[in-house]
């Protein structure tokens, strides 16, 4: 988890520094080397989740509900930052705060998924109900992203607008894109690290709960 | 029926809202008439599985000799015909209301309405019986469910635009396979997960 | 003749608490066990494996010679249930509750079984009436009806005679007693020890999920009620 703080420190220092400045938007698009790894992050974060929620279902083990959940959680965390570095990068490239493009509509309803998602398990006070109920949503939800996001493309694709922002693709020169690359390894291994940790917290308030159901 | 009511209500709501000179009703009508669908859906949803708590009768569902995905598809099929007959009874009276020249789109809109209720009612029965077994209180449901219902309304809403302008139906097959898929897929993952919901 | 029911080594878990810790029951066809115990003892929970509607953690149940489990929708068929709620809806009378009950348990002439049900236990009078209209002993009555609609060959009670009067308590007892068919297996769960006495074969108590204590027909129930006030936690 330090070495994951360390590199992402890293990492900023090296996109701001050493990238060379983007022609036409400056140093505003800086903060996509933040923006799209982060967004990569969340979206294998829910991958996870809906993993999980589908092999707890068949297999019941109770770590892998833990685990859906320390993702769920890190996701979130990460779908926040993607919806608000994207109006921060939108003001002064677009001139608006919003746009209902792809890429942050889909990731506006993932963080509906999230957010639905710790919404449920807070409302369930059984370990085994909470598991199962989130399990159900998670599957579901996991599911949905893919549709979301091609019924979102389809209706750009009828409506262009005028600016369309291609973030990635080969066209990067190859600095930029090292940066970018460097990027989504980083925020994965973060993600990584902050799931874990997420996860060592559940297991152990899981392991404080049975002894207090042993004890009484 | 509340739901009835709701759409008399956005009827008249939207057409004394816009200012007919810069918004046809030709323009407006597809996003009425969804909105109003949807209101219809999450009521129905709501009521679904509310009914079982009385008395404990979903025991009783679950004593019966059938296994849990014929409840699921029991209880899918109630809500179809319910918001099915909200349908019958507001699309007429959106065309009457907002003067719409149907063009012969009927069939289509009508096709429309049932791939795209279909779809996220197949995901909402699901949640309807997760929030009455949980005894959450009514919100949970839509909040739950409105990540849902976007393919489903996305594609709804394009296409009876391009019906109402008199497009004929084979240029919207792109979202017809979408939501064709969208309701095969969830509706096999929703029986299929449905089972876990009532398990103790 | 092999028993009606038998159930071995059942054990049920939720997460981290255990409810039954391994349990065997036998019951015969025509007999009438009572299991009694202090609440959160575990009752409601084997009455429901019984029923089918829950799986035990280990252990299995066989009903008439046959695996009963959640996961075989047939074998619930010959299971009654009566519970302490009426499983009926509000919104439809009496009669329309129990032909659908008829038609879930697949019944064969719904209506004639439900009108049949009814007479059994004296309601034929309240056929037209909604369960909101019916006093709780009338309602239990309904339930009973409910029940009994499939002829089933195990009848469970889970804490029926709960929020009567003495003299509902009375005439449900009297219409178990009288109006049972001959080889229907009966198990009653419930925390009222008393009000089972006279109407059980056996009784055993249930003790933190395992069996604490057992009285065939016909012994003194101080005594009894004695043993039993040792065995159960104040």
């Amino acid at each position: 988890m330090t070495l994951a703080l360390l590199a992402l420190a890293a990492h900023y220092v090296r996109a701001i520094q050493y990238t060379p400045v983007e022609a036409t938007q400056g140093m505003a698009q800086k903060i996509f080397y933040v923006h799209v790894p982060a967004a990569w992050s969340a979206f294998l974060a829910y991958g996870i989740v809906g993993l999980c929620s589908a092999l707890f279902l068949w297999l019941h083990d109770r770590r892998l509900d833990l685990f859906a959940e320390a993702s769920a959680e890190v996701g979130t965390v990460l779908t926040f930052i993607v919806l608000t570095t994207g109006p921060l990068w939108g003001k002064p490239i677009w001139g608006t705060w919003w746009q209902w493009e792809v890429r942050l509509t889909s990731t506006l309803f993932l963080f509906f998924l999230f957010v639905g998602y710790l919404t449920l398990r807070r409302s369930v006070y059984d370990p085994l109900e909470r598991a199962r109920y989130s399990a159900v949503v998670g599957i579901l939800g996991a599911m949905l992203v893919p549709f979301i996001h091609l019924s979102v493309w389809m209706f750009r694709t009828i409506h262009p607008k005028p600016i369309i922002l291609k973030p990635d693709g080969p066209s990067l020169p190859g600095s930029m894109l090292s940066t970018l690359l460097e990027g989504f390894a980083i925020f994965t291994v973060l993600y990584l690290g902050m799931v874990m940790v997420r996860y060592g917290i559940g297991r152990l308030q899981e392991e404080k709960e049975a002894r207090h159901a042993a004890a009484s | 029926m509340a739901a009835l009511v709701f759409a008399a209500l956005i009827l008249v709501i939207f057409n004394f809202a816009r200012d007919p000179t810069v918004l046809r009703a030709q323009e407006l009508a597809p996003s009425a008439l969804w909105i109003t669908i949807t209101f219809a859906s999450v009521t129905a949803l709501n009521r679904a599985f509310a009914v079982e708590l009385d008395h404990g009768a979903l025991d009783g569902l679950l004593l019966a000799p059938v296994g849990r995905e014929a409840i699921y598809l029991g209880k899918l099929l109630g809500n179809l015909v319910f918001v099915g007959f909200v349908q019958a009874i507001t699309i007429p009276l959106f065309v009457l209301f907002f003067n719409l020249d149907l063009h012969g789109a009927l069939p289509g809109i009508l096709l429309l309405a049932f791939l795209a209720t279909l779809g996220f009612t197949a995901v909402g029965t699901v949640f309807s019986a997760l929030t009455a077994r949980v005894q959450f209180n009514e919100l949970m449901l839509p909040v739950l469910l409105l990540p849902f219902m976007v393919p489903p309304l996305i594609g709804a809403a394009q296409v009876s635009s391009k019906l109402l302008a008199g497009r004929p139906l084979a240029e919207s097959a792109g979202w017809l396979q979408i939501l064709a898929t969208y309701d095969i897929v969830f509706l096999t993952l929703s029986v299929l997960v449905f089972p876990a919901v009532l398990d103790e | 003749m092999p028993p009606l029911l038998q159930a071995t080594g059942l054990r049920r878990a939720f997460g981290p608490r255990v409810v039954l810790r391994g349990l065997d029951l036998t019951l015969a066809a025509g007999e009438t066990l009572a299991v009694v115990g202090p609440n959160g003892a575990g009752k409601s929970t084997l009455l429901r494996i019984l029923a089918g509607l829950i799986k035990p953690s280990a252990g299995e149940v066989m009903l008439d010679g046959a695996k009963l489990t959640p996961a075989e929708p047939a074998s619930r068929r010959t299971v009654g249930l009566l519970s302490h709620r009426s499983l009926l809806y509000d919104d439809l009378t009496v009669l329309e509750n129990l032909v659908f009950a008829a038609r879930l348990m697949g019944v064969a002439d719904p209506r004639a079984a439900a009108k049949f049900a009814l007479a059994e236990v004296d309601l034929s009078a309240r056929a037209d009436d909604t369960p909101r209209t019916l006093s709780r002993g009338l309602l239990q009555r309904a339930a009973l009806a409910r029940a009994l609609i499939h002829k089933p060959r195990l009848l469970l009670l889970d804490e029926p005679f709960t929020g009567l009067d003495a003299v509902a308590s009375e005439r449900l007892q009297r219409l178990l007693r009288e109006r049972r068919p001959a080889g229907l297996g009966t198990v009653v769960v419930t925390h009222q020890v008393a009000e089972v006495w006279d109407f059980a074969d056996r009784v055993v108590a249930l003790v933190a999920g395992n069996w604490a204590l057992e009285e065939g027909q016909g012994a003194p129930l101080d005594d009894f009620m004695r043993r039993y006030r040792e065995v159960v936690p104040a």
